[in-house]
């Protein structure tokens, strides 16, 4: 979440759903969330019928643009250049929320004099080093400071692997001072953010969206006017966006540019405003909280590099942000450690710091995947994941599944990641045998939510939680079960062991107590060491605020401190809505603390008054902060508060400067640090498009992580090279209301199956004519990496658009399909390349190029001739005449 | 046995007072379209509460709807329909597109036709005026399948049984019929007795299905019918929410978007037997005329 997490400091959505209803008007774009999300959309259509106007801004009409006052269709994967030309609507038309921004914002902040813009280097920022494909963040920074962050101090030789810019896991960066030193806060010196932004927007004109995205310039102006007509004091927007936005080469600049167009409207922190990110499953939230990420610790704490940090000090230097709370990065540090490893864990031993693992690489999903490929990994564990039905580039998914030497499968059926070797599609194709396969694969069966207690962290923050209703059938085990076991029996086997690797796990705190014939981990025990207590007294911890850098208290998740405050599960509060206010402090348990719209101190104006009487949610009562939430704020500091300068930490963030997570208490229009693509976002093309960059020479995000000489993931030709024309449409991938992603938790379920039987494609009536596809036939749909075959429904709900005076067609694809359970079908994935996001490694699911025939695939061996034969055609045609000009040779560093 | 035969409907259900001091406040369902998202928790709720089976695996290519109709096995259905007209007639015209979407269910009929041929007494009136069939006393007759004006009753299918050589199995395994016997929805007649509203307006997340007493939903229907004209909703309109309609009014009424046809609705429907006496009166009449005539003619001979 860096693209929220650097913008406001905190990866997490700013606002809750229930808030929604408060709104005036409420954009969602990069997600169907009335398919995706029926429950919260609830609260949209509350809004709705209270008067609020509901934008839907999508490449198809769907269920959501259904009960939308306006739907504006537009190309998959311009996102940028629409809300970019929102942001320049507003800039240039004076039409921001002009004390907001200069209170709240780095508007005023003055950026160094290095830093060159994309609109002065043809698309690319200054710092562009071309041989590693990275950015000097350096030249990005704010005048008369240095750079600083758990992305590993440069200065120190610290070589970041690519996606570990983002400081804290996303958090925001340090500042090496509190107040920025310089600034201009009457926003016209040529150098201050506020410039910087209204140059770099300033070609996002309606006519270049117009142009670009594919839909009316009028409509895209009337987004624009609603959202002005809906923001200001009186009145607050709502964004809502999903993996629509996140899935892309530019997924994190994307969610920047949609946090810069509700900064310059002051619609952050406040009732009504805000945006909301919509998780795809009941916990990623969680997932990323108590990470399953392999570059994170929970909480957002940085795993410490091989590089870097061969002390204790020099890391924690390297992390605590002298200012803000990221100031007491060692209290949180410390108090993580205490809940791993208890006495262990000592101030002479630095809190075991040297004995932690490091990472010496990027160690994300698809490098991983390319390790497997290449055989360099022996073992792997998936749980809760379906890769060969669900991750992009299905087929080299299932490839590297069968280099492995033992794989391991938790789940609730036997999905097709482990049964690739005997009903994979390669099986059919002849690419894999199984008497060839020599990966031994163990499946464990999973219990569901029904048969085990625990918590999910949902789209919100909010932690509920659930009590198991039944027993887990058979040999059906929950997670909790299954790494408790593991690990107490990892313990045991290592007990006696001298080696110096094996010393954390000997030092490991693994004492929960179990309970019934299963010896089921008691979950709650779990939740308490997340939660935190006092080491000497065993005093439940109320709140991060209470967490010590001397090893006198322990806490698994310093944001999550304080969900089991007083010995009582707070998440299992279940007071109903109406029984109570609409915030409902009372229902379940929020991070951080408990904070249900955070940073809401933005929610009333410097001086600390409710902007309006209308939209008062949080205030200055005169001695302390108040209102319907908890204050995301130290309650009893004054509106007028101005930091001496030696302060540190949260002393240093003035008394009206809001996102308390930031060094320096505001939010960020600009990111001097924490992105690896840019201190802005910059309309690109996808990795796979038919269209050259109508603003700049840099086609794409030059950033993008590819696979370019890996075979595995091979691309089409692009923008009118010769080949593209044998992929010359659109295509974005979704989920369907019936089914949850790759499918094991839906098609394996009747009633579920029964609603969406089939694969399908949406395509429309244009397309279906000139294409020759047949409503309720089948077609197949192919890129350079497989081809997969559908049914066909021809539907008005999609539209070509014209972009760039062009026609373009879209095909919509949904991706819950695969080989087996009660409905089978193609896995859309299968078509998608494996080009990342730089910053988190996501792949492109929502944009890139296909082409469609009428009728069935090829079966067997033939479909990978039909595909490898196309796909020779397409590049041999663009090796004899390649792009005039590689676009992403040019360094932009001065020299 | 319901008493309307050759009478004008009345708005009270048939049977219904019948219940004296037992008798509960009629309920039923205002399906409200126009928040209807499509998601189909309602069918699925519906079929895990009253352990429905599974009513096949076809796709349809009907817009997002597999499921097509209601059926012995489908006691919810969301139809989708896509228009090419503005969701607002006051609309600026830039997207003359919409995708109706309506949950249709047992209209729970205040005259129902199906109460009135089933010969078992395996449909009856509940107590709280809802329309129920007792899977222990059907007997599978079917009279009640063309009866209803709205295709909502319907048999199940026999399913063959393996060990008695792919002959259907008809007889009672302790209590339970496998099957043939007509299924429809209950209005959760179960969880009503427990004080509960049914699965389907629990699980609705919008509260398009609404579920409550009559009275209450009617003057609900009629404000949110009053507030979508103001707003100039294209089209919007009660539908069974008239006693003085065919059927007498529904327990279970609509606000539609269009036209009933539209979602493939019967536009006027009427109860099947209203004409039933009379048929029979004409009937026994014309056999005298008849037997007269023939005896006539006999005597003659």
């Amino acid at each position: 979440m860096p693209g929220l997490g650097t913008s406001f400091g905190r990866g997490g959505a700013t606002t809750f759903q229930q808030d929604l209803q408060n709104s005036d008007c409420i954009v969602i774009m990069g997600s169907n969330m009335a398919e995706n999300h029926p429950v919260g959309f609830q609260w949209v259509m509350e809004a709705r019928e209270r008067g609020a106007e509901v934008i839907h801004v999508d490449p198809r009409f769907t269920r959501t643009s259904a009960m939308a006052t306006k739907w504006v269709g537009i190309r998959a994967g311009s996102d940028i250049a629409f809300l970019g030309g929102i942001a320049n609507y507003l800039l240039q038309n004076d039409l921001y929320f002009e004390e907001y921004v200069k209170h709240y914002t780095n508007a005023p902040v003055i950026i160094r004099e290095e830093f060159t813009d994309t609109e002065e280097l043809d698309g690319l920022f200054s710092g562009w080093d071309p041989e590693q494909g990275t950015y000097d963040v350096r030249q990005w920074m704010y005048e008369g400071m240095e750079v600083h962050g758990s992305g590993g101090d440069p200065e120190a030789g610290f070589k970041a692997t690519k996606g570990e810019q983002s400081g804290h896991g996303g958090h925001g960066g340090g500042l090496r001072y509190g107040e920025p030193p310089s600034e201009d806060p009457d926003l016209k010196h040529p150098r201050c953010v506020f410039q910087i932004l209204k140059r770099h927007f300033q070609r996002y004109t309606p006519e270049l969206v117009a142009e670009t995205c594919g839909c009316s310039a009028d409509d895209f102006v009337a987004v624009c006017e609603a959202l002005v007509r809906n923001s200001g004091r009186e009145r607050t927007s709502a964004f809502c966006y999903a993996v629509g936005w996140t899935q892309h080469t530019v997924g994190v600049q994307l969610i920047r540019a949609c946090t810069i167009v509700q900064q310059l409207l002051g619609n952050i922190g406040r009732p009504g405003g805000g945006i909301l990110a919509l998780r795809g499953h009941a916990s990623i939230q969680g997932s990323t909280d108590i990470p399953t990420l392999y570059n994170i610790l929970p909480g957002y704490l940085s795993m410490p590099h091989t590089e870097a940090y061969g002390d204790f000090e020099t890391f924690m230097k390297a992390n605590r942000s002298p200012t803000g709370w990221w100031g007491h990065y060692d209290a949180y540090w410390v108090s993580l450690m205490k809940a791993y490893f208890g006495e262990h864990a000592t101030d002479e031993n630095d809190w075991l710091f040297k004995k932690l693992p490091r990472i010496d690489d990027d160690n994300s999903m698809y490098w991983t995947l390319e390790q497997m490929l290449a055989g360099n990994v022996k073992g792997y564990l998936i749980a809760g994941e379906n890769p060969a039905v669900g991750n992009a580039n299905g087929k080299a998914n299932r490839l590297a599944l069968a280099k492995l030497d033992w794989l391991v499968v938790r789940d609730l059926v036997e999905i097709e990641s482990a049964s690739f070797w005997y009903d994979s599609p390669e099986i059919e194709s002849g690419e894999l045998k199984t008497d060839q396969i020599g990966t031994e694969v163990f499946f464990m069966p999973a219990s569901a939510h029904t048969e085990k207690d625990g918590s999910f962290t949902n789209t919100q923050r909010l932690l509920q939680w659930h009590w198991q209703a039944t027993e887990p059938p058979q040999d059906c085990r929950s997670d909790l079960w299954f790494y408790f076991h593991l690990g107490r029996r990892i313990k045991q086997k290592l007990a006696d062991s001298k080696d110096d690797r094996d010393d954390l796990i000997t030092a490991l705190r693994w004492e929960y107590p179990t309970h019934t014939q299963i010896r089921e981990p008691s979950a709650e025990a779990v939740l308490a060491e997340i939660s935190g207590w006092e080491v000497e007294s065993g005093r439940f911890l109320p709140a991060y605020k209470e967490l010590k850098p001397d090893g006198s208290t322990a806490c698994g998740c310093w944001i999550y401190c304080g969900v089991y405050a007083d010995g009582v599960n707070q998440a299992a509060r279940k007071k109903p809505h109406w029984e109570q206010d609409y915030v409902a402090a009372e229902w379940a348990w929020a991070w951080p603390a408990n904070r249900r719209l955070i940073y809401n101190r933005a929610s009333a104006d410097p001086d600390g008054k409710p902007w309006s009487e209308r939209k008062q949610y949080v205030w200055w009562n005169g001695e302390k902060w108040t209102g319907l939430d908890v204050p995301d704020f130290e309650e009893t500091k004054e509106p007028g508060y101005v930091p001496p300068d030696d302060a540190e930490a949260e002393a240093a963030i003035a008394g009206d400067h809001p996102f308390i997570m930031q060094a320096d208490g505001r939010s960020w229009l600009y990111v001097p640090q924490g992105l690896e693509d840019g201190p802005l976002p910059t309309h690109y093309e996808p990795h796979e498009s038919p269209f050259d960059n109508p603003l700049y020479g840099q086609r794409a995000n030059p950033a993008r992580q590819q696979h370019k000489n890996a075979g595995w993931d091979p691309y089409n030709p692009v923008d009118g090279e010769p080949g593209s024309e044998l992929y010359p449409h659109v295509f974005t991938t979704y989920r369907l209301t019936e089914h949850h992603t790759a499918g094991g938790m839906t098609r394996s379920v009747p009633y579920l199956a029964e609603l969406q039987p089939a694969m399908f494609c949406e395509v429309s009536p244009e397309l279906a004519e000139e294409a020759g596809l047949e409503h309720g036939g089948w077609a197949t749909i192919y890129t350079a990496r497989s081809a997969i075959e559908a049914r066909v429904l021809v539907t008005e709900r999609m539209k070509p658009l014209v972009v760039q005076g062009r026609k373009t067609h879209q095909i919509g694809l949904p991706y819950h399909w695969g080989t087996r359970l009660l409905t089978q079908g193609d896995s859309a994935n299968d078509l998608v390349h494996a080009a990342l996001d730089p910053n988190v490694h996501i792949m492109e699911t929502k944009a890139a190029t296909c082409g469609i025939r009428p009728g069935r695939r090829p079966r067997g061996a033939a479909l990978t001739e039909f595909v490898a034969e196309l796909r020779d055609q397409a590049h041999s045609r663009r090796e004899m005449s390649p792009r005039a000009e590689s676009e992403e040779s040019r360094k932009t560093a001065p020299s | 046995m319901s008493t309307l035969l050759g009478q004008e409907p009345t708005g009270v259900p048939d049977g219904h007072e019948a219940y004296g001091d037992e008798q509960q406040p009629r309920v039923g369902f205002f399906t409200d379209t126009s928040v209807c998202i499509g998601c189909k928790a309602c069918e699925v709720a519906c079929k895990e509460w009253n352990l429905i089976p599974q009513d096949g695996q076809a796709w349809t290519g009907h817009s997002y709807d597999n499921t097509g109709e209601l059926s012995a096995n489908t006691w919810r259905h969301v139809a989708f329909i896509e228009q090419e007209k503005p969701l607002r007639t006051n609309d600026d015209g830039t997207t003359a597109l919409r995708w109706l979407m309506e949950s249709d269910v047992c209209k729970h009929c205040t005259h129902a036709a199906c109460l009135d041929v089933c010969p078992t007494g395996a449909l009856f009136r509940t107590e709280f005026g809802t329309v129920v069939v007792q899977e222990d006393i059907c007997n599978g007759c079917g009279y009640c399948v063309p009866a209803c004006p709205f295709g909502v009753l319907d048999k199940r299918d026999i399913p063959s049984t393996a060990n008695v050589g792919h002959q259907p199995d008809l007889l009672p395994i302790f209590g339970k019929k496998e099957d043939g016997r007509v299924w429809k929805c209950t209005l959760c007649y179960d969880r009503l007795k427990g004080g509960h509203e049914p699965a389907c307006a629990q699980a609705c997340p919008t509260k398009s299905i609404q579920f409550g007493p009559l009275d209450e939903l009617h003057a609900r229907a009629d404000e949110r019918l009053a507030k979508l004209e103001a707003e100039g909703w294209n089209g919007a309109q009660l539908y069974l929410r008239d006693p003085e309609d065919g059927i007498g009014g529904a327990g279970a009424f609509f606000l539609l978007l269009d036209e009933p046809e539209v979602y493939g609705l019967p536009p006027d429907p009427v109860v099947t037997t209203k004409h039933l006496g009379s048929m029979w009166r004409n009937m026994a009449r014309a056999a005298a005329v008849l037997t007269v005539a023939i005896v006539g003619a006999c005597a003659r001979d």
